[in-house]
């Protein structure tokens, strides 16, 4: 059997152009679970609710595509605060169990209030990226990917260049380290919690966005959550570098076992490859170890 | 602390009714468990034969996540195993009612200690996540090895005999289901009057304080996997005799969340809680459905339907995080708290 390169090629792109918006995805899970120890699994949902507002504001109030946007994550960030605020705050000094389980609750409360506005049915997002096709020698790329991928790393970039060198960034980086250190040199760590869902609800509504024009929008847009999280677990909870390389390689797995095996082995692949590394690293690729003592 | 209860011995302070009220009660509600086939309606049946598969459930992950604290988010896979074995089991061999349910639950014991392998290495929401990679799996299973499970449309279950009866709708069910789940229950509140149960307590608290006085955690925390695997297998079992069929679809990761939440909602590590979890998250979409009835049609356009479905998801969801807010030690608190007001009445805490 020959292998054609050429399709190869193509495939691994178009997973690599996905895979962007997982490590995108995933960076927002990071941060969030970075500064509040919170594993967000409505993120997907949180995802889903940018869109629906981008549609809402584009298609529904006939807003031009650079108002709409601005304007859908002007929303998510105000959205991210809200749920900072009222369900989040609370929970503070809970178990992580009790507050896994309060984002297991939002994002079913996030499903039915988008099925109850915008019903079940798939929707399609106005086109605003240029539609012409992108040829790399002989391989085609899906110009929505493509444009989709580089959205992501020009975002990913600029956000780990803020919270390198911005003031609020090394908050959030002291706060992540070490909460009570970080209260004592007189940091407002309650702030520093809203920031980071703040943020990372937004960086969430790009991709959600991005995701949104490529595949379309339904009240299922959720379950790409479910890969982020095979994404976050594989790199590592609290590692940025280890999202931005999982969201990757989980994207170029999920592109060619759907091509080569089949798409219902999809989820399956990822998921077994999370078991295979949850077994030797149980941690992550690059988590941080947590030594326990008594 | 009920006034005028001394006790003077060990057995009387381990035992499971501990007076003559609690025991008066006991008995009236075994009264009405028999009593209500006779004076319930088919859809009341029903509900009560539901209820009872997922308090059986609901019990088993809260042996597995509130006694032993390891979240699980699989219970409807393990179900789902349970369910398929007994299936297969009935329509190939047609083995007897029982030995089907044993075995449901021994498969779902095995695929529980496979699962809870990991355990040991991967720990808290790790974890959690981990178990969702067994609902992937077991759905893959379900839905691929279709000479054995009948793929994607699943099997149909023939009715279950017992004693030359065919339990072929609720109310004969209803006389099999509940035993069941009461026998299962006694299991569960005697299971912590042991060494294991006290052995569970332990790693939940503090594993490696556990592992220091003498518990061996693998041996307990996968005793904790295979019990709880086994509830909800012999719940399963018990799901596909009552909705006699099953489907890939029948066992989704909604339901494992749906466990979970009723653990939660009920009361982390209390069997009360368990119950109360379940009858509380099996009923309240019922009386939901009740509700959006009586509102006038013309409000949503007619379609009532159609707003059904999502109010009942925001409903499931708000449930969750406002129970996880204000009453985090869930419903068995609840109950603690009215039974202490009677107790001291008309004094009061």
């Amino acid at each position: 059997m020959t292998i054609d390169w050429w399709l190869l090629f193509e495939i691994s792109l178009a997973g690599l152009g996905t895979g962007g918006l997982y490590a995108l995805t995933g960076l927002a899970f990071v941060m969030i679970y970075k500064a509040t120890r919170v594993v967000n699994i409505a993120i997907g949902e949180m995802l889903m609710i940018s869109a629906y507002v981008f549609f809402a504001f584009s298609a529904g109030m006939g807003l031009p595509i650079w108002l709409a946007i601005p304007g859908a994550l002007l929303v998510s960030g105000a959205f991210g605060a809200l749920v900072e605020r009222t369900m989040i705050r609370p929970m503070l000094g809970e178990s992580p169990i009790s507050s896994f389980m309060v984002t297991v609750g939002l994002s079913s409360i996030l499903v039915g209030l988008v099925e109850l506005i915008w019903t079940a049915d798939q929707q399609r997002l106005p086109e605003f990226l240029p539609s012409r096709p992108i040829e790399i020698g002989e391989a085609f790329v899906s110009p929505k990917i493509f444009y989709g991928f580089w959205i992501a790393v020009l975002l990913i970039v600029v956000v780990l260049l803020v919270f390198r060198f911005w003031r609020g960034g090394v908050a959030l980086r002291a706060t992540a380290s070490d909460q009570a250190a970080a209260y004592s040199v007189g940091i407002n760590v309650p702030r520093v919690f809203s920031l980071a869902w703040v943020a990372a609800a937004m960086i969430a509504g790009v991709a959600g966005i991005v995701v949104g024009s490529i595949g379309g929008i339904s009240s299922t847009m959720g379950v790409f959550g479910l890969s982020v999280l095979v994404v976050v677990i594989f790199g590592g909870l609290d590692s940025v570098l280890g999202a931005l390389v999982g969201g990757l390689l989980v994207g170029l797995i999920e592109a060619l076992t759907g091509f080569y095996i089949g798409g219902e082995y999809k989820i399956l692949a990822t998921f077994s490859l999370l078991v295979l590394i949850l077994m030797l690293r149980p941690y992550g690729l690059f988590g941080t170890h947590e030594i326990e003592r008594l | 602390m009920r006034i005028g209860s001394a006790k003077e011995s060990y057995a009387a302070d381990t035992a499971l009714f501990d007076s003559t009220t609690q025991r008066v009660w006991i008995g009236l509600l075994a009264v009405a468990l028999c009593a209500f086939p006779f004076m319930a309606s088919e859809y009341w049946l029903y509900l009560a034969c539901l209820v009872a598969i997922n308090i059986a459930s609901t019990t088993g992950l809260n042996l597995l996540t509130g006694y032993t604290g390891l979240v699980s988010l699989g219970q409807a896979a393990f179900m789902g195993l349970g369910a398929y074995t007994v299936a297969i089991l009935q329509t190939r061999l047609g083995s007897p009612f029982v030995v089907n349910l044993l075995a449901g639950g021994a498969v779902a014991m095995l695929a529980g200690v496979l699962v809870g392998l990991p355990s040991l290495r991967v720990k808290g929401l790790y974890l959690a996540i981990a178990t969702i990679a067994a609902g992937v799996i077991a759905h893959f299973m379900f839905s691929h090895f279709s000479s054995l499970t009948g793929g994607g449309s699943g099997l149909t279950v023939p009715p279950a005999r017992l004693f030359g009866i065919e339990l072929d709708d609720s109310f004969k069910l209803y006389w099999v289901i509940v035993p069941v789940t009461v026998l299962m229950l006694l299991g569960a509140v005697n299971l912590f009057r042991t060494r294991i149960g006290r052995a569970f307590i332990a790693i939940r608290d503090r594993d490696i304080s556990a592992e220091v006085l003498g518990i061996s955690l693998l041996h307990y925390k996968l005793l904790s996997f295979a019990i709880s695997s086994f509830y909800a297998g012999v719940a399963g079992g018990l799901f596909a005799y009552f909705f006699r069929a099953v489907t890939p679809e029948s066992f989704p990761l909604l339901m494992s969340i749906f466990f979970l939440a009723a653990v939660i909602v009920g009361g982390m590590g209390s069997i009360l809680g368990s119950i109360l979890g379940a009858v509380f998250m099996t009923l309240v979409p019922e009386l939901l459905k009740l509700m959006v009835g009586w509102l006038p049609v013309s409000v949503f356009g007619g379609n009532v339907a159609l707003i059904l479905s999502p109010i009942r998801t925001i409903v499931f969801g708000s449930m969750i995080v406002l129970f996880l807010i204000f009453e985090p030690h869930g419903l068995a608190e609840v109950w603690r708290r009215i039974r202490r007001l009677f107790h001291l009445w008309p004094f009061r805490t």
